[in-house]
């Protein structure tokens, strides 16, 4: 009783407990064969490029902000990288420097105006996502006459940014476990994860108590713009060319895994093995519906269902840790 | 009576304080000794917020000197006072309802172990020693240094956060209405949490709108009225409602209930 209380307390109690009824409800309604869906590559390869953005994009919102220029910095990603690379030729490392600098920089500006307004990071980044779309579309076309760019990554960048394993898994799932494991990590074990949730609980106070709150927050908007290009440059290795294009549907995803992930959308609250079961049964969600006997038209209903289910749990397991208060004596 | 020969943990000398044109503070003058508790009273609006902030570097004032053990300071940013031993506890006391016991405790402070880019977050042992420091204040109903603040009654909250400031080693310890949203049994706990700051020899200032809670612990009292002191006594030296009177801004309760009790008459 108390290992169930104990784990009903923990943000990713939701998350798990979605993931296991979205299977559940697939095999016994959809007559989905286990073994193909777990065989199948399809929502695996759908949930690391997903949540390599969605983890950070979580942190940003633990502290209390949201970045959706990611929706640009995928493309952007893609786009370095190919014409760096394919178009100029220049040697592949040149391309990923660029890749992160390119990160760098507008997590940069996104923090540097979050920061120093009072405008919320929703407002801000949706005007970095607006204006970088532009940027990236314009300097294409200028530099390339072109909207889509071949590329031919040497071996060494195909082996680890662009093959398939056995023919079908994208090696980029082993960065998404591996990144899984460096953000949790980072958010859960080291002091300054310590900072990230005293920020999103309250930021002055946070503040008074000598966290570089400025400086942390323009670092976590770096490091979700850096992710989000390293997925669009990992896309173009594997793929072979980039598109000016693409990338909005990250946004929504990224959010929704997020928030079926535990993650308190004012902050504050959320874990990262929480964020990656939420990406885990978003990807299950609208992926594994090709395996079911379901017309695939109903899986945006099941998404939405999925959704308000999960955050509705999510609320009362909340609930649940902050009220219930084991009384001496009993464990 | 050797207090009298140390010079005040915090002194305020004709402090004034306005907002461009609108005068807020003036001519405030206030003394807090090691081991004393100074209960500031006053209506709302009086000016007591203010006077907190002030106190706890947020303003600056216009006029007028800050004194700590008879030296004069001044302090830039709420993080200067809190340097010099300065803490404020506000109304629902810890601010992280989210985070364990232990996390809230030592935030912006984590104790690490490990070494190099691998240190990471003790939480064993912040989890031991805020229980501990809370339970040495008699909070024994908090043993598990993982639960959430948020499942603290406000009570135990405002002793969490008072036992925090006293460990990380505050001189002087503001209280601002730490009784106003509570139950009267939790408010006893919150009051016996003050005695017992004071036995512990630290400069208590306790702000407060409720005379018993005032009189049950405090030894000095000053009543606020309008942004000036209207009154300044030792305990014993006036009754409850004497004091009651005096914040109710000279008028007696007297005078007041005669008052209302013509306007009824009028209306009946």
């Amino acid at each position: 009783m108390s290992v169930l209380s104990a784990f009903l307390r923990r943000p990713a109690a939701g998350s798990i407990v979605s993931l296991i009824a979205v299977v559940g409800f697939y095999i016994l309604f959809g007559g989905v064969n286990v073994v193909t869906l777990f065989g199948a590559a399809s929502w695996l390869n759908f949930a690391a490029n997903l949540g390599i953005i969605a983890i950070p994009v979580g942190i940003l919102m633990i502290a209390g902000e949201m970045d959706i220029s990611i929706g640009a910095m995928i493309p952007a990603g893609s786009m370095v990288t190919a014409i760096i690379s394919g178009y100029y030729g220049l040697p592949i490392w040149v391309a990923i420097l660029a890749v992160v600098g390119v990160g760098v920089l507008v997590g940069l500006v996104n923090g540097l105006l979050t920061v120093n307004t009072t405008v919320p990071s929703l407002i801000v980044t949706l005007g970095t996502l607006v204006a970088l779309q532009g940027i990236v579309l314009s300097v294409s076309v200028f530099l390339t006459d072109s909207v889509s760019v071949a590329l031919e990554a040497p071996p060494w960048a195909k082996l680890a940014f662009g093959q398939l394993i056995g023919g079908s898994h994208q090696v980029i799932i082993l960065w998404w476990l591996g990144l899984t494991l460096v953000f949790a990590a980072f958010l859960h074990l080291s002091p300054i994860g310590n900072w990230v949730f005293a920020m999103g609980g309250d930021k002055v106070s946070a503040r008074n108590a000598g966290i570089p709150t400025r400086k942390l927050t323009i670092g976590l908007f770096m490091v979700s713009a850096i992710a989000a290009a390293f997925v669009g440059m990992c896309q173009t290795i594997q793929f072979n060319s980039a598109q000016v294009s693409g990338g909005m549907g990250y946004i929504f995803n990224a959010i929704v895994s997020v928030v079926v992930g535990g993650v308190l959308l004012t902050g504050g609250f959320g874990s990262v093995f929480g964020i990656f079961f939420g990406t885990l049964t978003f990807a299950i969600v609208s992926q594994g519906i090709y395996f079911t006997q379901i017309d695939r038209n109903w899986s945006n209903l099941i998404i939405g269902v999925t959704l308000l289910i999960a955050v509705g749990m999510n609320e009362s397991f909340r609930k649940l840790a902050m009220t219930a208060i084991r009384k001496k004596g009993t464990k | 009576m050797e207090m009298v020969h140390t010079a005040p943990v915090l002194e305020l000398q004709s402090v004034d304080k306005s907002f461009g044109p609108i005068d807020v503070l003036h001519g405030i003058s206030l003394k807090v000794h090691a081991g004393e508790v100074l209960c500031l009273l006053g209506d709302n609006g009086a000016g007591k917020s203010t006077l907190i902030k002030t106190l706890a570097g947020v303003h600056q004032p216009t006029r007028g000197k800050i004194l700590m053990d008879g030296a004069e300071v001044s302090f830039a940013t709420p993080r200067d006072a809190a340097e010099r031993g300065i803490a404020t506890v506000h109304q629902f006391g810890g601010t992280f309802p989210l985070m364990s016991i232990g996390r809230s405790f030592f935030v912006g402070v984590e104790p690490t172990k490990g070494w190099g880019p691998f240190r990471i977050f003790d939480r064993k042992k912040a989890n031991d020693i805020a229980v501990k420091a809370v339970r040495d204040f008699g909070i024994t109903r908090i043993d598990d240094g993982d639960r959430l603040v948020g499942g603290l009654s406000g009570g135990e909250r405002q002793s969490l956060a008072i036992a925090r400031a006293v460990h990380f080693g505050a001189r002087v310890l503001i209280l601002d209405e730490p009784t106003a949203a509570l139950g009267v049994k939790q408010a006893a706990h919150v009051l016996r949490i003050i005695n017992e700051a004071k036995r512990r020899g630290l400069a208590v200032i306790f702000i407060t709108h409720q005379v018993m809670h005032a009189m049950a612990v405090g030894d000095h009292f000053a009543v606020l009225i309008r942004g000036a002191i209207a009154a300044d006594f030792r305990r014993g030296e006036k009754t409850r409602e004497e004091i009651t009177d005096l914040m109710a801004g000279g008028e007696t309760m007297a005078d007041l209930e005669a008052s209302i009790d013509a306007q009824e008459r009028r209306h009946a």
